[in-house]
């Protein structure tokens, strides 16, 4: 477990959306523009998990570039801790959907380029190790990364946004690129740090049972049945997840909620009548 | 092949006119110089075994066997083709009479000083106009323009204006220089992937550590490739220079010799032509490969 001594990390922060909206230009002249984002509207206490859920092209990563800062909705505010955001919040820590590596620095040093300026370097450096320990990557630090696979950038691309000890931590598919005993390693580690170190996590993940099993609440984002596909995605439920962490991956009671989830996504939960 | 480079020159709206000489100096020696994508063979690591350095030499010995050959049994006559003795014996003869060093040695300070100043001086254009937006509006335009006149045609005008010396010499080269290294540097920045450049603002970095620690490590490559073809170019110019109005250096030795009929001499100019520009080139590599190592 990361001790907060490395490095004072900020406290979670809350996070509130109201009624964000956002349309891209069409793609061909003349065409109405594409709304990607229709009112938006959520209020998320400080050191809250929360999982978005959605089918692909939906407005997830659109939503958490929204939150970051990164990008400016054009319908509703985003407030952080109260204060609405102009421009890249630096209280807030993404980690993209993409690893975003340096190619040209080793991962040791890229994940030191999350860590808050003004660390002192020895403090910096215990930190990266830590972190880069937690990961997994203790022995991979000195190399490229063009010289690691895929989940091993992924898992140094979350390293570098936990060095930061962010009031809010945004996840874009943190667990994407990784198998499937990683990926329950990494969901633990998640939880390790938030218990350790506090901070409002905002993450999107494909994954129903992750997304159960990692969060407080599940935000199901998706067109509303009947409207045309230009019309903007919005929240079409949101579930609290019963109990609290750290929760047992076989929970029968979540089962339901699985199946609820499942459907939301449009994806059939009949049981086949013949099995293999 | 210089991958880096050829998008860059692709993307960029106004192709040099030099293009198809850059491309073809590109195409010898020139071989990882842009991959600034990719696979890359990383220096330093793999080191090259010395039977493939010693296989390079297989050639040129081969040329020389073969030359010699020729030469002995009078295939073509001497007039047309001297023998690799007696080219030796140009050099010997050259070097006893001092004209040797005297125009290696004016030649190279001239490559030199043009390929710097040109460099630098496209290094600075390069960086302004990918940086900036405005700036890339502002000056873009017009130095493509400039880039679209052959340089060669910039020879009367410095005759006029700065006179047949050194300066214009070195000013010609320097034009030379200048061009592929403002077309690389300033297609390299504006193409610095923006995924990375984005990660950099989320990450708080202002203006100028931005620049520093995103921007101008990934166009390393890209200017690595850029510096090495400006360096092609100084020799190219500098043979045009020297052959134009000058009285001392490879390119007037040239000349002289074939006014004279020396064709021993003529062949002696362009070996060490060869040698001079392998061997300037090499150290570029060198360079490379430390910069590669460091930042590829
Ligand atoms: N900069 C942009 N310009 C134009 N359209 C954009 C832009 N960014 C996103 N979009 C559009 O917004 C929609 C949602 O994209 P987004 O990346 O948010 O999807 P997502 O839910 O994250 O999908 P996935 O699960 O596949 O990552 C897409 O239709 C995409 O085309
Ligand atoms: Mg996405």
């Amino acid at each position: 477990m990361p001790s907060t001594d490395a490095s004072p990390t900020a406290p979670a922060l809350s996070v509130s959306l109201d009624g964000v909206g956002r349309s891209f230009p069409a793609s061909t002249a003349g065409e109405p523009d594409r709304r990607v984002l229709r009112d938006i509207s959520l209020e998320i206490a400080p050191g809250e998990i929360i999982s978005l859920l959605g089918p692909s092209g939906c407005g997830k990563s659109t939503l958490l570039r929204q939150v970051s800062g990164l990008d400016r909705p054009d319908e509703g505010v985003v407030t952080i801790d109260g204060s609405p955001l102009v421009g890249i919040d630096q209280r807030c820590a993404i980690g993209f959907q993409e690893p975003r590596l340096l190619p040209w620095r080793t991962l040791e040093q890229n994940v030191a380029l999350g860590l808050p300026h003004g660390t002192p370097r020895s403090a910096g450096r215990e930190r990266v190790s830590q972190l880069l320990d937690l990961v997994q990557l203790g022995d991979a630090k000195h190399l490229r990364p063009r010289q690691v696979s895929g989940g091993m950038a992924q898992r140094a691309s979350l390293a570098r946004a936990l060095s930061r000890g962010p009031g809010v931590l945004v996840l874009d598919e943190p667990f994407g690129a990784l198998d499937a005993l990683t990926r329950l390693t990494m969901q633990d580690l998640l939880l390790e740090i938030h218990a350790a170190e506090p901070a409002t996590i905002l993450l999107v993940t494909h994954d129903v049972d992750e997304a159960l099993y990692l969060s407080d609440r599940v935000v199901l984002l998706g067109t509303e049945p009947g409207e045309r596909a230009g019309s903007g995605a919005v929240i079409r439920s949101i579930i609290t997840v019963p109990g609290s962490r750290p929760r047992d991956r076989g929970d029968s009671t979540l089962a339901h909620l699985r199946a609820e989830l499942l459907q939301g996504l449009g994806v059939s939960i009949h049981h086949p009548a013949h099995t293999f | 092949m210089a991958r880096s480079t050829s998008r860059t020159v692709a993307a960029d709206s106004t192709t040099e006119p030099a293009a198809t000489l850059v491309q073809y100096s590109s195409q010898f020696g020139y071989s990882a110089a842009g991959t600034a994508t990719g696979q890359r063979r990383r220096g330093g690591s793999g080191r090259r075994s010395p039977w493939l350095i010693a296989l390079g030499a297989v050639l040129p010995l081969l040329i020389l066997g073969f030359w010699q050959l020729t030469a002995s049994l009078q295939w073509v006559p001497a007039y047309l083709l001297p023998s690799p003795a007696s080219v030796w014996s140009a050099a010997v003869d050259l070097a006893e009479r001092g004209y040797l060093w005297t125009d290696v040695g004016i030649s190279v300070q001239r490559v030199l000083i043009g390929f710097g100043v040109g460099a630098a001086v496209g290094l600075v254009l390069g960086s302004v106009v990918g940086l900036s937006r405005v700036a890339s509006a502002f000056f873009a335009p017009t130095v493509g323009a400039l880039r679209a006149v052959p340089s060669l045609a910039w020879v009367p005008l410095l005759v006029l204006y700065i006179g047949i010396n050194e300066d214009s010499k070195v000013t010609l080269i320097a034009i030379g220089a200048m061009f592929p290294v403002y077309t690389t540097v300033a297609g390299a920045l504006r193409h610095v992937d923006p995924h990375l450049v984005e990660l950099g603002g989320a990450y708080g970095l202002g203006r100028f550590q931005l620049l520093r620690q995103v921007q101008l490590p990934a166009v390393v490559p890209s200017v690595v490739s850029g510096l090495r073809l400006a360096l092609a170019q100084s020799w190219l110019f500098l043979v045009a220079a020297e052959l134009i109005a000058s009285s001392m250096g490879l390119g007037f030795r040239l000349l002289d010799s074939q006014q004279n009929g020396r064709i021993d001499r003529m062949f002696l100019v362009i070996i060490l032509l060869g040698i001079l520009g392998k061997t300037t080139d090499a150290l570029i590599g060198l360079l490379e490969r430390y910069l590669l190592k460091r930042w590829g």
